[in-house]
């Protein structure tokens, strides 16, 4: 079992790999549209001024997605190299 | 699948193309190029959607139709506009007919989100061209795309194009020509999981449905992915007997644990990570992007706020006083227009009606041209660089506090300077109960048009001049306080009540920064001027004739001074009706009258309240002198001999105009974007009820206190 964490809890500036998606429902269908999928490395760039919703770097683009949200995913930090 | 021998023979009346894209991949950009001028806007019937058709010309010259569909990330619709671009491309709107081609527009250098949609769109089975926009932005991105290579894996013409500057457009409109243009050769496997279900769907959208078996196949896997589906009105519903087997598989999946709209949405990005594997070739990039560069400020936690006080500081100084210069000349142009007709006619009612009703209505409705056209290029600007998006990033948090996204920001805002602008500028905010919550409480927002009563209230409230500007300003502020805490708060209540549902998602795109395009931007601010004028404007003219008439009839017989004059008409009649209903509040008939009339504009109230109280040399307008208003104010009296304008009427009255919807272009425009009398209805009796409320404990605490 690798150490995964929420997506919300993972540091500014840390990459990881989508683990999974426990949770259901309308916003994970959309995320995973937007191609954040089990597998796909991402890179939380920062959050906004206040500390919510927080901006993430997917597939060669910038996505944002609210703390609540990012509750709802998995992932899977990876080694600094 | 699809028989690629078996191509549809090419359509002998007008072709129709349906347009279709992200957000960000310069839809609109290639729309304007392709149909220039030729474009009509319009609603799609029954939803709040907005509908562009336009006209582009083959080689030979012969005609062919463009409809833009709104942006869309997916065909699994999450809005009314994306649920609108689903069901016109599945044929479900009886008022749009299905488009006979597609062209498929993606932003090159983020090629496998933009082909999601894509291949949703290719199992439609129609024949497409993709057209691979902003290739310029490609290299310095470090990609390199094999563009003959992605043409043989898809079968239809790929066409490289930078919309901006029309390269490629001559090889988009030779595509477009083609009689022969091909089906999408692009095969991907239906996971084993969920193939039965989509065979089984697909045969009962043939039989039940009436559709076509490749459109029922894309159908079917449609459905399997919209978890929550969105019904826009004016489509469609699925059959019955389809839509019991659609539960009873989702039943029987939710039962088994399986995960069918993920298990399809993966299925598609494995197809489309295959094909990019082929087609794109990455080189690393030496330094950062110019876009991580720039948000390394702009949304930086203290930088951030700077540079966001500043642009929001121009846009709104912008229509509040940079407007006031094309306003002030628009009102002079009219009074003078007015002036002439009144020196050129008899004296009678005709000329009164086309002076003070016709004449003073337009004027009115053409009023508000410079505070939209000013917003809407501000909106554009933003839009087309790319900061609008940041702006909703940077705000969402406060907004969510309230149940709204950062998107409701920007209209709330540009309603301090007038509601107007700022409830057409919802359009931006896809979820419709947030949307309508932001039109709802809108108006609550304190503008300039409030400002001439409130001007008037404080110098009746503080008599003498040497009033300490502080007091006013406090006075003014309280004001400005109670409107902001009153939209806040009802946003709110109505996100918790009314309009519950679940919270909106912020799952959006920061997309790169670019350089605006003026020739959009411009024709943008022009289209939504255009709609005003023929949508809200006509509407707003009608009511003001109406009002108009109301203070004018029936006239008293003989002469009459105007303040006989109005205290007969079906205004002062209806300023006695009401004067049981607003006495509580410390008000009389004439006061009555100066709130019935002002219902065309705020402002109005206060040349009203110099007519019924007869101020001698009022010049009235806007930058008018209320000193001598302000004295007769000071004169009036109750039957009893009383103050009428006691200080605690006059704060109650200045909150009275914080709550109220005294306004019928704010009703024409909310009429037009919510495509019902329901909400602007509703809007009057709550903010108008509100008004009351809060006027009624303020004047009656008052009164018990002793003031």
């Amino acid at each position: 079992m690798p150490s995964t964490l929420k997506l919300s809890q993972l540091a500014v500036g840390r990459r990881a790999v989508v683990f999974s998606f426990p949770g259901q429902g309308p916003a994970m269908v959309r995320l995973r549209e937007m191609g954040v999928l089990p597998g796909t490395a991402i890179t939380l760039v920062r959050t906004a001024p206040l500390g919510d919703p927080l901006e993430i770097q997917v597939r060669g683009y910038s996505l944002t997605l609210r703390k609540s949200e990012a509750e709802h995913v998995l992932v899977e930090p990876t080694e600094e190299s | 699948m699809t028989d690629p021998g078996q191509i549809p023979p090419a359509p002998a009346r007008t072709p129709v193309y349906a347009l279709v894209g992200n957000p960000n991949s310069g839809k609109s950009t290639l729309f304007n190029a392709l149909t220039g001028l030729k474009q009509k806007v319009g609603n799609y019937p029954g939803v709040t959607v907005e509908k562009k058709v336009g006209t582009t010309y083959s080689q030979h010259g012969r005609p062919i139709t463009v409809i833009d569909l709104p942006g869309t990330y997916s065909l699994a619709a999450r809005s009314p506009d994306e649920g609108v671009v689903r069901d016109v491309l599945l044929g479900r709107r009886a008022d749009t007919a299905q488009p006979d081609r597609l062209v498929c527009i993606v932003d090159a250098t983020n090629l496998e989100r933009n082909l999601y949609l894509v291949h949703q769109l290719l199992d439609l089975g129609r024949p497409a061209i993709l057209v691979l926009n902003m290739m310029d932005l490609t290299a310095p991105a470090g990609l390199n795309l094999r563009v003959a290579r992605l043409e043989h894996e898809l079968g239809i013409p790929v066409i490289p194009c930078e919309a901006v500057n029309g390269k490629g457009l001559l090889e988009l409109r030779l595509a477009m020509s083609r009689a022969d243009l091909p089906l999408s050769r692009h095969r991907w496997e239906i996971p084993p999981a969920i193939a039965p279900a989509v065979a089984e769907l697909q045969a009962s959208l043939i039989e039940n449905d009436g559709k076509q078996p490749l459109i029922a196949r894309a159908e079917a896997l449609l459905l399997l992915t919209d978890q929550d589906p969105v019904r826009v009105a004016g489509s469609t519903p699925l059959s019955e007997p389809t839509a019991g087997m659609l539960e009873g598989w989702k039943r029987r999946w939710q039962g088994e644990g399986v995960d069918w709209s993920g298990i399809l949405v993966n299925s598609r990005y494995e197809a489309i990570g295959r094909l990019c594997a082929e087609v794109v070739q990455r080189a690393a990039r030496a330094s950062p992007a110019i876009s991580d560069r720039i948000d390394a400020v702009v949304v930086h936690p203290v930088w951030g706020w700077l540079v966001l006080g500043v642009i929001m500081t121009a846009l709104f100084l912008s229509i509040f006083t940079l407007a006031e210069y094309p306003m002030d000349a628009i009102d002079a142009g009219f009074a003078a227009a007015g002036g002439w007709v009144k020196h050129a006619m008899a004296p009678g009612d005709l000329r009164d009606l086309i002076t003070d009703g016709a004449i003073a209505g337009v004027g009115g409705v053409v009023t508000f041209l410079p505070q939209i056209l000013i917003l809407f290029f501000f909106i554009g600007l933003l839009e087309s660089t790319g900061y609008m998006a940041r702006a909703a990033f940077i705000m969402d948090r406060v907004m969510s506090r309230v149940g709204l996204n950062g998107k409701s920001f920007i209209p709330l805002l540009s309603s301090y300077a007038c509601a107007i602008p700022g409830i057409m500028a919802t359009r931006t905010i896809e979820d419709p109960r947030d949307r309508l919550t932001t039109i709802l409480v809108a108006p609550l927002m304190s503008c300039s048009a409030r400002l001439p009563v409130y001007l008037l209230m404080i110098a009746a409230l503080l008599p003498g001049d040497r009033v300490s500007v502080g007091t006013k300003v406090s006075l003014m502020l309280l004001m400005y306080a109670l409107g902001t805490g009153g939209a806040f708060g009802f946003a709110w209540l109505f996100k918790k009540s009314l309009l519950k549902g679940a919270p909106p998602l912020m799952i959006m795109e920061l997309p790169p920064y670019r350089l605006p395009r003026m020739k959009d931007v411009l024709l943008q601010m022009l289209e939504r001027a255009s709609l005003f004028l023929r949508k809200a404007g006509t509407v707003i003219l009608g009511i003001s004739i109406v009002l108009w008439f109301l203070t004018t009839y029936p006239k008293p017989a003989g002469p009459a001074t105007p303040e006989q004059q109005i205290a007969h008409s079906f205004a002062g009649t209806a300023g006695r009706v009401l004067e049981p209903v607003i006495k509580p509040l410390g008000f009389d008939w004439r006061i009555g009258i100066g709130l019935v009339s002002s219902f065309a504009a705020r402002e109005v109230f206060v040349s009203s309240m110099a007519v019924i109280f007869s101020a001698d040399n009022y010049e009235g307008g806007k930058h008018g002198d209320v000193t001598p208003v302000r004295q007769s104010l000071a004169a009036a009296r109750w039957p009893d001999g009383a103050r009428l304008f006691t200080p605690l009427v006059c704060l109650t009255l200045m909150v009275y105009y914080v709550f109220a919807m005294q306004c019928v272009s704010t009703v024409a425009v909310v009429k037009r974007e919510t495509n019902s009398w329901r909400w602007p209805l509703f809007q009057v009796a709550y903010m108008t009820g509100t008004a009351w409320l809060v006027c009624l404990v303020i004047y009656q605490a008052g009164r018990a206190l002793g003031f």
